[in-house]
């Protein structure tokens, strides 16, 4: 079997250790632990369209509030039909909150081809503009469907994402981005990156290899998006408006781009911050705003964006004469 | 059709203070080529020493409006010169999207600061200018809405005069076209950026007051909206382009207050968008843009 395989099954069986017995553990790190999981998923999708693709999204909320949408839908309408009035097995449970998830992966990554298609043919901050556009019509589009609860959004969603769920679905972000990029076919969306001209004179369609990485990482918003919707139990437009967006972006950016553990990293120190500022509660956003101007001055290439191999050469080196 | 005209009134008004916002946008995009997130709380920062000035002149005179109105372009002036100074400028020489996460973290710095020193419930803005209602043949036209066009105006003539008709707008328009053959012929570049952040907050914080005129209710967190629907505008009428940011800012000033009067009132903040879109598919570099082949 694959290394990489090895290592994502390996991760699932952990997770699936850690999560049951996640009663032991505290509920307010649990929680952090799963926003943490959520805001990777986040941010690791996106990195492979920002990131490794070179284009530049702004409308990553958009999507996952599709998913968080559909899943919810799934659960809260579906769910009692299916599973009964008890509520159903826990195993039951698992398959349609899978099944529920999986739907709200594609929904989103449908609405990622819907936008995908017209506005790639733009660049750089038109991209940026047009996919934040799309982001703020979704969410417009929400707030005025009183089927999904209008402005005040849907409640009352079960209970059913755990540490398990979220980190099962981290790995297989990472697993899928990872090896995406580095396979054969892959290097195109890195030549996409480098140089459009250039990858298009030597025959590489563009065009195609953007698409994929938005449709791609528009499924794993999506996916996000359920899981956010089962942690937080309710949904509202504005929770997925622009600034969340926002969020998403400085993960990537402050990682590296294209730098998947960079980004990982990024991911958990931006979500952890907040709460290690909540003592000071007035200051936390200011504090915030100011850490990330003096990050970017202090490290323009990110935060967390190391050579890692040469470091783990090195290191390699070090530890050889030893022990011979 | 006095409904008509009188939405046209409206729509005119809103696209002036939109225009005012999305030239600042637009000519640091020119300069830059990056998008300034912090203009839009530049835009509130106006509307704030507006407040604070306005409240200690008398109420309802056409010089108190003029002197607040000049306070704020001054303090915005300074205050975005600061902020390229201090903070764009060290990253100059690095990829745009690091400036474009500064810009960002800037531009939440503004608002929270906003909200620890201001608060963030809202403030009424005093009625600096004399506030009354014209009546024409029908049409109601308040004297606010007179202000904002007219002073909208006078100052887009200005700047249009400052850019094509002074030597530093001349180097502005060469920066903007090639910034390091502009180097080469002499011009001192950093004069240039700084002098274009100068004009470009200076107006959002006219604009911060004349948007507070209309919607006498401010806070900290006022300028995303109307941050985000000016550089939709300065996208619409091709970013960089300083006639074309007017133009879509009027547009969309327009197309949104039609939209507001009508049944579809509630998809208002979607609408602004869908028109981008809509123009961006058929003109990808915005209406008076020009599109550019990439040389290699």
């Amino acid at each position: 079997m694959p290394k990489p395989l090895i290592a994502l099954l390996a991760t699932v069986l952990l997770t699936f250790g850690v999560s049951s017995y996640s009663d032991r553990i505290d509920p307010y790190y649990l929680d952090v632990m799963t926003g943490v999981g959520i805001n990777v998923i986040l941010a690791v999708s996106l990195n492979l369209v920002n990131g490794y693709t070179g284009q530049f999204s702004l409308g990553h909320a958009g999507f996952m509030s599709v998913g968080a949408y559909l899943s919810a839908g799934i659960t809260l309408l579906l769910g009692p039909r299916l599973l009964g009035e008890a509520g159903g097995t826990a195993l039951q449970q698992g398959l349609l909150f899978l099944a529920a998830l999986v739907v709200g992966g594609l929904g989103a990554a449908a609405a990622g081809l819907a936008v995908g298609i017209p506005s790639l043919r733009l660049k750089g901050d038109y991209l940026a503009l047009v996919t934040l556009g799309f982001g703020e019509i979704i969410r417009v589009a929400f707030q005025n469907i009183d089927a999904l609860g209008g402005a005040l959004g849907l409640n009352g969603i079960p209970n059913y994402t755990t540490i398990f769920w979220v980190y099962s679905f981290a790995a297989l972000t990472v697993f899928t981005v990872v090896c995406l990029v580095r396979s054969t076919y892959g290097r195109g969306f890195i030549a996409t990156h480098d140089d459009e001209v250039a990858s298009e004179a030597v025959g590489l369609n563009t065009t195609r290899y953007k698409i994929v990485a938005f449709v791609v990482g528009a499924f794993f918003a999506g996916v996000a998006g359920g899981l956010y919707g089962h942690f937080k139990l309710t949904i509202t437009p504005t929770g997925f408006d622009f600034t969340k967006s926002i969020e998403i972006v400085v993960m990537v950016i402050l990682g590296g781009m294209g730098n998947t553990p960079g980004v990982i990293f990024a991911a958990i120190l931006l979500t952890i911050l907040p709460e290690v500022l909540r003592s000071m509660e007035q200051y936390r956003m200011v504090l915030y705003s100011l850490l990330l101007i003096v990050l970017m001055l202090a490290r323009p290439k990110g935060l967390f964006n190391f050579d890692y191999v040469a470091i783990a050469a090195r290191l390699w080196k070090k530890l050889r004469p030893a022990r011979s | 059709m006095s409904e008509f005209l009188q939405q046209l009134i409206n729509g005119l008004s809103l696209g002036a203070i939109y225009a005012l916002i999305a030239l600042g946008y637009t000519m640091v995009y020119g300069v830059l080529r990056f998008i300034n997130f912090a203009h839009s709380d530049v835009f509130m920062v106006g509307a704030f020493i507006g407040y604070f000035v306005g409240r200690h002149l008398p109420e309802g005179t056409v010089w108190a409006g003029l002197i607040a109105m000049a306070a704020a372009m001054a303090g915005c002036a300074i205050l975005g010169i600061g902020i390229e100074r201090l903070v764009y400028r060290p990253l100059r020489s690095g990829p745009t999207l690091n400036v474009l996460i500064t810009a960002i973290g800037m531009s939440l710095f503004l608002e929270y600061t906003g909200q620890l020193v201001f608060g963030a419930t809202p403030r009424a803005f005093p009625s600096i200018f004399p506030a009354k209602l014209i009546q024409v043949r029908g049409l109601i036209v308040s004297m606010n809405q007179v202000i904002v066009i007219v002073v909208a105006a006078l100052l887009m003539v200005g700047l249009q005069f400052a850019v094509f008709k002074t030597k530093i707008g001349t180097a502005m328009r060469a920066v903007a076209l090639n910034p390091k053959a502009a180097q080469l012929v002499g011009i001192n570049i950093d004069v240039v950026i700084s002098f274009t952040f100068g004009i470009g907050s200076a107006l959002a914080g006219a604009g911060g007051v004349l948007y507070a005129l209309n919607y006498p209710s401010i806070d900290p967190l006022m300028g995303l909206v109307p941050g985000l629907k000016a550089f939709v505008a300065a996208v619409l009428g091709g970013v960089g382009n300083i006639p074309g940011a007017t133009l879509g800012a009027l547009i969309l000033g327009m197309v949104e207050t039609f939209v507001d009067g009508s049944r579809w009132s509630t998809y208002k903040d979607a609408i602004a968008f869908a028109t981008l879109i809509g123009i961006l598919l058929f003109r990808p570099a915005g209406l008076l843009g020009r599109f550019t082949a990439e040389k290699v």
